[in-house]
């Protein structure tokens, strides 16, 4: 099992969500500012592979088209390497970008307090982000429970 | 606005609109949101059996779609399968035969289900072939997302999501609590 202590909050709402660039693939990066005028969906997620990402993942992929409603990006991050989110992508058919919160280690993870130092990965916390770069819900889910899309849907809701 | 959502059901138990096995009246219902491609669902399948025969008329069990193609690339045609064989009034005999074959669920696979049961296969096909029942996997699927569904099998005892384990012993004990 992961690290026990339990972390329940991340970055409040009403925050300017951090600007960031991560590598999405080997050749091609995504930046926030990128999305202004739409809302984005960060999901900070542990690591590649762990089953309950999996299914989280899986189920948002299910989603997508209820995303996109909203006019909203759902965008993965987590510290794995862009090779490895290549290749966990294609094997369980995930056509959303995961980004590489690679180098330095974590450090998008942090800005948005949802870094676990014990376990070195991010922490299982989901953000909502309005068309102006501001976070309007956010949620840290126990690291070994799928925290499911009622809540993501819900804040998209609230904001049209 | 840094609410944590209560798992609860928001798509009330209908008699008319759901798949239900038990009376109406029974103090305790256990709802599962399943996919028939899911090999988690496929052994919770003969825990909810037992379940079932030991509480008897005590429990009202019912059954959603939440079908998860990305994982599952059969799950989706096996849920519309269920309900075209509900359109004929025999949803139940067709979900436990899912189950219990839930390595073969091609298309030419719940073809032959169709035949095994004497259904109108003709009008199966055809159901199938035009996605009739899409909407009602779709409608099964999103109620329970709404309702804090985040992986398959969940359930819900009246009305509430289980979240302790589900083998028998722990449903069974958690089914008691829940009942009169």
């Amino acid at each position: 099992m992961h690290g026990q202590e339990q972390k329940s909050t991340a970055l409040a709402p009403g925050s300017t969500a951090p600007e960031f660039t991560l590598p999405a693939t080997p050749d091609q990066s995504v930046s926030l500012s990128e999305f202004r005028g739409r809302p984005v969906i960060l999901a900070f997620y542990p690591e590649d592979w762990s089953p309950v990402c999996s299914d989280q993942l899986a189920l948002y992929q299910e989603l997508l088209p209820e995303f996109q409603r909203f006019d909203a990006e759902l965008l993965g991050i987590s510290v794995d390497g862009v090779w490895c989110h290549l290749a966990f992508a294609k094997d369980r058919n995930l056509h959303f970008p995961l980004l590489a919160d690679f180098e330095p280690k974590g450090e998008v993870s942090r800005a948005y307090e949802a870094y676990r130092s014990s376990d070195g990965t991010s922490e299982r916390a989901l953000f909502v982000i309005d068309s102006d770069g501001v976070v309007r819900w956010s949620y840290v889910s126990p690291v070994g429970i799928n925290p499911g899309a009622d809540g993501i849907l819900r804040a998209l809701e609230e904001m049209r | 606005m840094r609410t944590q959502f209560g798992a609860e059901l928001t798509l009330p138990v209908s008699e008319e609109r759901d798949h239900i096995q038990g009376p109406a009246a029974a103090p305790v219902t256990l709802l599962e949101y399943g996919d028939y491609e899911c090999p988690y669902c496929g052994a919770a399948y003969p825990i909810v059996k037992q379940v079932q025969a030991q509480m008897g008329d005590g429990l009202r069990f019912v059954f959603r779609n939440f079908p998860i193609s990305t994982s599952h690339p059969h799950a989706e045609q096996a849920a519309e399968a269920a309900e075209a064989a509900a359109a004929q009034g025999r949803f139940w005999e067709m979900h436990d035969h899912l189950y219990e074959h839930q390595q073969h669920l091609e298309a030419g696979d719940l073809h032959t289900y169709a035949e095994e049961l004497g259904l109108d296969v003709e009008r199966f096909d055809r159901e199938l072939a035009e996605h009739v029942h899409a909407a009602r996997v779709r409608d099964d699927f999103m109620s329970g997302v709404r309702s804090g569904v985040n992986g398959t099998p969940t359930f819900y005892i009246n009305g509430t999501r289980h979240d302790g384990p589900h083998d028998l012993d722990s449903l069974l004990a958690a089914l008691e609590r829940a009942g009169p």
